[in-house]
Parts: structure tokens; sequence; C-alpha cells
């Protein structure tokens, strides 16, 4: 514990500067996950390292990933077909482990445009595409994104024109959402890759839409 | 198990505001779609019920998921958008009712 070695009672707030090499001691927040993973620890409920492990894990998951679902869905109709109705079979073609994810793939067309949001928390697909940006968990996305979709996704620069339908899927319960985006035009025979490199996290959200 | 509601059927949700307090259900269904009228969009299947894991329960028996589908002009007041835009939300079983054609 980081007030090991102090031999003075404080139980107030106080400025002692935390370990300039050590961040992870910096809070109040974290002094207390790191007491609880101690518990856990020694109850036999978490195997030392887990926590490690599980965050490293999760620093490897980029929204990179979704971006070569999309990327496939793009360039092989097929796939494309299979992400819609089987999208957790699908993304394991690629490789993509959803660790019991049950994704949910909504597709923008001609006629509607999908954005995702969680009102209640901030569930997301994480084992497809990494941490969730911080605006993602914000009161204020998280309520206005419900309300006034069409004045949010204009903040992020996507004009949605009236005759195409904003469909809001606010993320409540089970499912996780990943927004399949319309293929730009000029990105005629594109590799997959170069396919990729132009799907953006927030595309993937449907707060963004991709060009060429 | 057998879902009670198909695509397409009319559906309203149940309008019920429990109070949440420590040891009480944790709802997953959104204070602002209680009580509206939507579309079933698709039937996801069941799913445990979260009202049951969320305090170490085992969320049996479970309850089909579905995606309902609401008009954003019925759910906010002075809504700016065109009529068609919507709003999916997931709402398990127990939580909604069937509409009867008047």
């Amino acid at each position: 514990m980081p007030h090991d070695g102090h031999d003075h009672d404080h139980g107030h707030d106080h400025d002692h500067a935390p370990p300039p090499d050590d961040p992870s001691f910096s809070s109040d927040q974290a002094i207390a996950a790191r007491a609880l993973r101690l518990l856990l620890e020694e109850a036999g409920i978490l195997a030392p390292g887990e926590v490690a492990r599980q965050i490293d894990r999760m620093d490897g998951i980029q929204p990179s990933m979704g971006a070569a679902v999309v990327a496939r869905a793009w360039a092989d109709p097929a796939f494309h077909d299979r992400l819609i109705a089987t999208p957790v079979a699908a993304c394991s073609e690629l490789g993509v482990d959803l660790q019991g994810t049950h994704l949910h793939v909504v597709e923008n067309t001609a006629s509607v445009h999908n954005v995702i949001v969680c009102t209640l928390c901030s569930c997301y697909p994480k084992m497809l595409l990494g941490i969730p940006p911080d605006w993602y968990k914000s009161y204020e996305y998280r309520s206005r994104a419900v309300i006034e979709p069409r004045a949010v996704l204009a903040e992020f620069g996507v004009a949605v024109p009236e005759e195409i339908e904003v469909r809001v899927h606010d993320s409540t319960a089970d499912l996780r959402y990943l927004v399949l985006p319309a293929r730009p035009a000029g990105t005629e025979g594109w590799s997959e890759e170069k396919l990729a490199a132009i799907v953006t996290r927030d595309a993937m959200i449907g707060t963004a839409i991709p060009s060429a | 198990m057998g879902a009670r509601f198909r695509p397409g059927d009319r559906v309203r949700v149940v309008a019920a505001r429990p109070a949440i307090s420590v040891g009480r259900a944790h709802i997953r269904t959104p204070h602002y779609v209680r009580g509206q009228d939507g579309m079933v969009a698709e039937v996801m299947g069941p799913f445990r019920n979260p009202e049951g894991l969320a305090t170490g329960g085992d969320g049996l028996p479970m309850q089909v998921l579905y995606r309902v589908r609401f008009p954003q002009a019925q759910l906010w007041q002075g809504y700016e958008g065109p009529a068609k835009d919507t709003l999916e939300v997931e709402i398990y079983e127990h939580w909604l009712e069937p509409i009867h054609a008047a």
C-alpha cells in the first residue's frame, strides 16, 4: 500500500505527492481497487496477476479489429450477409473472439443511419472495439444522443439528410452493437487493408461516416 | 422457450416504476420508454434476467429479449427531426404487454 511506512494517522485529504513513477497509486479509488484485488486474491477468487493480464488483453483490443470486419463485409458480399445473420461466427472467421459478447450488427443504408448509445451506463462492444472513448460514457452524450440525435451527430460533423431515418439504439441489456457503415463511393477496387484504414472507431458507433 | 411476441407486434412497455434500493432489482428498462407503445423489431432469444443476476441470483427463469422500436416524436415532446426517426431499446419480455386492436 502506498501509505505503508507512514507512521501518522490521516483519514483526510492531503497533498502527499504520489511516487512520480507509479501513477497507479495516485488516487483513493486506485488504493481501494488495489485493496479489493488483494482481498480477492487472498480469498482465491482471483489468481495473482489475473487483473493485470486482463488489462493487457483489453489494451490489445483496438478499433482496427472492428475495421477489419467492416472492410471484409464491404469486400465480400457473402461475408456481409453472414455478419448480419450470425455476427459472432462471422467475426471468428477473422480470428476475433468476442468472449461471449452477443454482437448485433446494424447497417447504414440509403434510408437509415444508425447510432449507438447506452443511456443506463456505457455498454459497448469492448471485445471488438476495445475501451470506449470517454465521451461515450459522458452524461451529455448518453442523454442527448437519445433526445436530440441529429444535433449530436451534427456536432460530430455528420449531417443526416431529412429523408434518411436516424435510428438510435439504446444498448441497455445483453446486446452489443456494431454499426456497419455504408461503403463510400470512390473506393471501388480498393484492397481490404486500404478499406479498413478509412473505418474509424466513431464510424462503427455511428458518429462518423467514412469517406474515400 | 417460446416468445410471446413476434416482429411487427404492437407492444406497450410496463409503466411500473418500482423503487430501487440496495438488494432490490437492477432494472435495464429505461424510464423514458416505460408506459410507451412500440413495435417489436426483432426477437433476440432468451437471456438470464438481469434483475436476478444483479443481486447474486441465477437470473432464472430466462426472459426473451426483444428489440422494440419507438417513434422519436412519440417519446420526446418537441422532438426536432423528421417523423420517420426512431429509437430501439432492448426490453425483456416481462416488461412488455400486448396492445390489442381497439
